[in-house]
């Protein structure tokens, strides 16, 4: 064989592929020699393997209406009827059952050295303004957003559908504005204590002495404890994941399509079930499991024994600014 | 007693869009709302078939299933309809719903779409109103279903591509089509709608 002669084999090798490659759409005929119509049959199964749903085009302006079937709005249903209903009970009612047995087994976290007496002051007025914004605005948006997966098992065979409807239509609506609140409440605590809740150094010596939890072992902190820090971090997280998530369901469709609206609605309810779970535990420790820490929140002062037993370092901290302040505000006479 | 469906068959359907006009005139949907629509798939390519949409009243409904207030349920004939006294307007059964039939009257932000709408397979509302009734009307449309007809869309299509009826019905007289002209697209919708697809 010539080079010539190879080169011309490689040219037609190379075209014969052309070809077979090409009649994907061409008409084929039949053994008879007429068309075939089997063979264009465009059929669902073919285009669902292909895709995960069938679009094609439409006369009218709607074009969401262009998608005609999407399969994918049965598994979406199994998620919120099963998986979510399920996950959700579990992971809430859980959540209290541990922490029934953390008060059972450790009980409230007493003062040790009792009440002092004296009082200074662990959150300034706007600090806690931040909190009880947050707060109120997430135990609100928490219960109406458990209406809408649990309601119909809950609420609906006690106060029956009518009044039912109505009280989840009041429910939707107060979920949907009190988002902001939320959001502007969230924005405050992130910035406020943003610098105060870098990991430290000091956190690892708080988790070896078991975070406080162990009578007779002193569990050193600065203005906050790694729980607190955990508490923080995952809350802001947790709080971009549902108000991003929440904001793509506050306005439908805008740049976002079937499926991303469900996954929307996925990472909502996914996340908003864990953030529920977190917060669970915050109220707890912060009412129930410890004495002394919900005046914190309440009038912004907690007891100098509670400060020293719990967060020693920033006591410290605080005792030495008041010295110097004092200090330098009666100058020597 | 009758399973009620929808069958398509597209290698029939010439894309006229009687279903559509007929439907939105025997019930008087409103502006925006189009309870059935057609969809052309490889418009303008070999292959191209149109396909006529509606509600499929599918066997376990997922927008029944995800309804926060269910107010959506299947009567006795497997049609699916909805109440929409009850209705919260939260767009649910349409992020569900794999063929895109309920509709909102409002494109609303912070979930005010209003009533959700969809077809009622001409069977009128799952409300509290009387069958046949002016109320009912207003809200939902035509109850042909309770005067022994069919859906209008269905009856008036004009190659006989839409089929409305009991499921062991439509499907034997798709199935002789399908073996008298030797092909068939299937029937579109049914294994997600209904979980059985019409082997011939």
């Amino acid at each position: 064989m010539t080079r010539f002669e190879g080169i011309r084999l490689f040219i037609v090798s190379v075209a014969l592929l052309i070809i077979a490659a090409v009649p994907a759409h061409a008409q084929k005929l039949g053994p008879d020699g007429a068309p075939n119509p089997t063979a264009s049959v465009t059929d669902q199964g073919t285009l669902l393997r292909q895709a995960p749903r069938i679009e094609g085009r439409i006369d009218i302006p709607d074009l969401k209406a262009s998608v005609l079937e999407q399969p994918a709005g049965r598994t979406w249903d199994y998620f919120h009827e099963v998986l979510l209903h399920w996950g959700a009970a579990v992971v809430i009612a859980g959540t209290i059952l541990l922490l029934g047995l953390a008060y059972l087994i450790i009980g409230r976290v007493r003062i040790a050295a009792g009440r002092s007496g004296n009082k200074i002051l662990r959150f300034k007025a706007f600090e806690r303004f931040s909190h009880w914004l947050t707060a109120i605005s997430f135990v609100v948006l928490g219960l109406t957003g458990l209406n809408v997966t649990f309601g119909k098992i809950v609420l609906l065979p006690l106060i029956g559908p009518d009044t039912f409807s109505d009280v989840a239509q009041a429910a939707k609506y107060v979920h949907n504005f009190t988002s902001f609140s939320f959001v502007a409440g969230l924005v405050l605590i992130a910035v406020i204590f943003f610098k105060d809740n870098f990991l430290a150094k000091v956190d690892i010596d708080w988790l070896k002495q078991g975070g406080g939890f162990i009578r007779n072992k002193h569990a050193p902190a600065g203005r906050f404890n790694l729980g607190e820090k955990l508490v923080f971090w995952l809350s802001l997280v947790a709080g971009v994941a549902v108000s991003a998530s929440g904001f793509l369901l506050l306005f439908p469709f805008y740049g976002t399509d079937i499926p991303e609206m469900q996954l929307a609605q996925v990472v909502h309810a996914v996340v908003a079930i864990l953030f529920i779970a977190l917060i669970l535990a915050h109220i707890y420790i912060g009412t129930l499991g410890m004495e002394g820490a919900f005046e914190a929140m309440a009038t912004g002062e907690v007891d100098l024994n509670w400060a020293k037993e719990h967060h020693d370092l920033w006591l410290a901290r605080r005792l030495k600014e008041d010295h110097r302040d004092e200090s330098a505000a009666t100058p020597a006479e | 007693m009758a399973r009620m469906k929808f069958l398509c068959d597209a290698d029939r359907c010439i894309e006229c869009n009687a279903c559509v006009t007929a439907c939105k005139n025997e019930n008087e949907v409103p502006w925006g709302i189009n309870r059935r629509r057609v969809v052309t798939i490889n418009d303008g390519k070999p292959g191209e078939r149109s396909v006529s949409m509606a509600c499929m009243h599918c066997t376990d409904a997922p927008c029944a299933a995800v309804c926060p207030v269910t107010c959506i349920y299947p009567t006795e004939d497997g049609i699916v309809l909805h109440n929409k006294d009850l209705c919260i307007g939260c767009g649910y059964c349409f992020y569900a719903c794999p063929f895109g039939a309920p509709q909102y009257p409002k494109v609303g932000n912070f979930g005010s779409r209003g009533k959700m709408d969809k077809c009622t397979y001409c069977a009128g509302g799952g409300g509290s109103e009387a069958a046949g009734s002016a109320e009912e009307f207003a809200k939902y449309g035509s109850n042909r279903f309770g005067e022994g007809k069919l859906p209008l869309c269905a009856e008036m299509c004009s190659t006989k591509s839409l089929l409305a009826g009991d499921s062991d019905v439509i499907a034997q007289i798709y199935k002789e089509r399908v073996l008298k002209r030797g092909y068939g697209s299937g029937a579109w919708g049914w294994m997600t709608a209904y979980h059985e697809d019409i082997k011939v």
